[in-house]
């Protein structure tokens, strides 16, 4: 029983570890730029981000968060200050608009209905348009002679797609597609951005859905066929900035108008090609781009080109990442040890006073057993309109999974003590405080471990999906790495947090055998 | 010394016991016997408060029990489970010091290891082990202990030999009697053994379906049985001859 005790102390010491950055108290207000996770959108998140600094504004980086809903989410509620958003998002996904084939004509609209509807102001274009591409490999626009989509229409049944689960869903994507072409594929699967080009390539899939600025276009040597009937509305590019930060800082808003109108087609494959074919660091290419562009007169430190060779080796790799990983691990185990600790401080007396009112005990447990069955992107994204984005929302997310496995086996780990020994104990004039305190808790103490050990093991894992809410930790670049295709940035997060979950699972199973009864 | 008066229980539309009366005299020791479901248990329980009966009157030591904090009665009268019912992550020693311990004596230590010795297990030998390291027997002896060791005036036992092998359970048998004898403690044990009841018992409750069929000492139960049923019972159990 000590040892139980003394175990959840050091837990406890562990969630006590400092916060790390953004702590201290700011002299000005710090603006909070994001991004959605793909590699398009980090990277103008990343020049909103120089260009503030570039001013002497002092900013967060939110970048990679979950998708739209999310993004958009944490806009509204001014969790985050600003975004890159596409007009074409806007009006379908977000307003649930009919599209419209007139790029003022949507801009106009979008502006005015987000200003009135939300609060949220779009900044005037980027100056270039990123809209879906339905793209096939070469050969296979040789072969069949497609050029267009009404060509692909033709062929379709033949052909087998890998779109993003987005797409496939989407009132601008594939039903759209279906109904304006009678594009009717022989097989459709969802495929994540990051695993799409490789399909298409390894001949996995025929057809996929891109996006006519990616620099994988060009990486895989892809066609993209033409729009010839104007399905796909404009998708402007530009920067997406919520009400707070329109109030606050004026300054800042009209600082990253400069960037409207600056940036072509042609550029944006160019800089999308750099990050995503040739693997340069986001940060220096937006640097560079804004150099070229004449915004900033120097590039800032540590976005200089660095002696290690950008392609290489997954551990040179690893070990030129090495601080980076130490930090992201420490915070991923700060996310695992408050939410962790909570739960036990929660589900432990929760599952010893059901055992004693067990008529309630079944409904509770299933009820919290509900929880488990919600997926974790969902949980994460119910968060947002209460608890906002970042640490905080995450934290409550991880804790809510925490709590089944713990409360379960506390429960049936304390109902199913040796029971003779419990009868025992009872018979010979214990009180019930001293049954449930010298026998029972010792006796479920395996089990009960056992559970909790399941919890930290799961919330490790859990943990990573927390960077699609903004509170960092390994899945920062896992998610960056699905986002730009890049395996040994997400080996960078996804070794280090299996690595993790191993040795939670060993030092956990080590305490279990330490308060195992009669060793 | 323990006396039932008329007590009735019900667990739903079973009735456990119907007005049952018995009575266990000073350094006596009764047996219940009868088939499961006859109540046996059910009564032996009364006598420590683990069951509290709807009807009729359970007196200790001419108290009525009723009117005892059940957990300082408990810690008076010694108990003997089927299954021993050792605590499997405490020591012999911790074990046997459990009564002594709950009822705060000054020196738990002297009295459990009296209470080993008592069994026949060395302290010195066993004391320190825990208690998968013994035996099936040892373990019982162990538990008996545990139940001598607040040195109680009275004892209830569960089928206390009931999941030993032959030997083991004639010895155990043997040794138990005479600690019972010597140091006059009364006893009441619930067994579905009848050669167990006819060795260790001065008298022998027969029950049936929460009823007292027959009461009576070992050799009246055996020159007479009462009812047809007591008869066959003996028969089975080979303690009459056909």
């Amino acid at each position: 029983m000590n040892r139980l005790v003394g175990l959840f102390g050091s837990l406890a010491l562990l969630a006590g570890v400092s916060i790390p950055a953004g702590a201290q108290n700011p002299p000005a207000r710090r603006i909070v730029v994001a991004s959605k996770p793909f590699g398009e959108s980090y990277l103008l998140a990343e020049m909103f981000a120089q260009l503030l600094e570039a001013r002497h504004f002092t900013v967060d980086r939110r970048l990679g968060l979950g998708a739209t809903e999310i993004a958009f989410r944490a806009l509204r509620t001014n969790a985050i200050d600003v975004y890159p958003e596409y007009t074409g998002t806007g009006l379908l996904a977000i307003l649930g608009e009919r599209p419209s084939p007139d790029p003022r004509q949507v801009f106009r609209q979008v502006a005015r209905e987000f200003r009135e509807r939300y609060g949220v102001r779009w900044l005037p274009p980027l100056g270039f348009q990123n809209t879906y591409a339905i793209a096939v490999r070469r050969e296979t626009a040789q072969r069949l002679k497609l050029a267009t989509l009404s060509d692909l229409a033709r062929v379709s049944p033949t052909l087998s797609a890998g779109l993003t689960p987005d797409f496939i869903g989407r009132a601008d994507g594939l039903p759209g597609l279906a109904k304006a072409y009678g594009v009717r594929f022989g097989s459709v699967r969802a495929l994540l951005p990051a695993v799409k080009y490789q399909a298409l390539a390894a001949r996995e899939v025929d057809v996929i859905d891109g996006y006519s600025t990616d620099g994988f276009i060009a990486r895989y040597d892809l066609v993209v066929l033409q729009d010839d009937q104007h399905f796909f509305p404009p998708y402007e590019a530009a920067a997406l900035v919520g009400p707070a930060f329109q109030r606050d800082s004026p300054s800042a808003v009209s600082v990253l108008t400069e960037l409207s109108g600056l940036l072509t087609e042609t550029d944006m494959r160019r800089l999308n090609r750099r990050i995503e074919v040739d693997g340069i660091p986001i940060p220096r290419v937006a640097a560079a781009a804004l150099l070229s562009l004449g915004l900033t007169r120097d590039v800032p430190l540590g976005t200089r080109p660095t002696k290690d060779a950008s392609r290489g080796g997954v551990f040179p790799y690893l070990w030129s990442q090495r601080s980076t990983i130490m930090s992201l691990t420490l915070r991923h185990l700060l996310l695992v040890g408050v939410s962790l600790a909570g739960a036990i401080a929660v589900a432990l007396p929760l599952g010893l006073a059901l055992e004693r009112g067990r008529g309630a005990a079944e409904s509770v447990i299933r009820g919290v057993g509900v929880l488990q069955t919600l997926p974790s992107i969902a949980l994460l994204a119910f968060m947002i309109p209460l608890l906002g984005i970042g640490v905080v929302p995450a934290l409550v997310a991880l804790f809510l999974y925490s709590l089944y496995p713990i409360l379960r086996n506390t429960y049936t780990g304390v109902r199913d003590a040796a029971p003779e020994a419990v009868g025992a104990a009872w018979a010979l004039g214990m009180t019930p405080g001293q049954v449930l305190r010298y026998v029972r808790l010792p006796l479920a103490a395996p089990v009960i471990m056992a559970g909790i050990r399941t919890a930290a093991v799961i919330n490790v894992g859990t943990a990573t999906l927390a960077a699609f809410i903004g509170a960092g930790g390994l899945g920062d670049p896992i998610a960056a790495g699905l986002a730009l295709s890049d395996t040994r940035m997400i080996l960078s997060g996804a070794l280090p947090a299996a690595l993790l979950a191993l040795l939670v699972d060993a030092v956990l199973g080590a305490s279990e055998r330490l308060v195992t009864p009669g060793r | 010394m323990l006396r039932a008066e008329r007590v009735s229980k019900r667990y739903g539309r079973v009735l456990a016991l119907d007005a049952v009366s018995i009575d266990v005299r000073r350094a006596e020791c009764v047996a219940l016997i009868g088939e499961s479901g006859s109540g046996k248990t059910t009564l032996l329980r009364c006598f420590n408060r683990l069951v509290d009966p709807d009807d009729g009157r359970v007196l200790v030591d001419g108290v009525e029990a009723a009117e005892l904090d059940p957990i300082a009665l408990r810690r008076r009268i010694g108990y003997v489970p089927q299954d021993g019912g050792l605590l499997p992550h405490w020591r012999v020693r911790r074990n046997v010091e459990l009564v002594p311990w709950l009822r705060r004596m000054q020196n738990s230590q002297e009295p459990a290891e009296r209470a080993l010795a008592l069994v026949g297990l060395e302290p010195a030998i066993f004391a320190d082990r825990w208690p998968r390291e013994l035996s099936g027997g040892q373990r019982q002896r162990v538990a008996v202990a545990r139940a001598l060791a607040a040195s109680p005036d009275v004892i209830l036992l569960d089928e206390p030999f009931g999941a030993l092998d032959a030997i083991t359970r004639a010895d155990l048998q043997i040794a138990f009697d005479g600690i019972r004898r010597e140091l006059k403690i009364s006893a009441l044990l619930v067994t579905h053994d009848l050669s167990e009841a006819f060795l260790l018992a001065d008298r022998i409750v027969v029950m049936r379906q929460g009823r007292v069929e027959q009461e009576a000492s070992p050799t009246e139960l055996r020159q007479d049985p009462a009812t047809e049923y007591v008869r066959q019972l003996l028969l089975r159990a080979r303690v009459l001859a056909a």
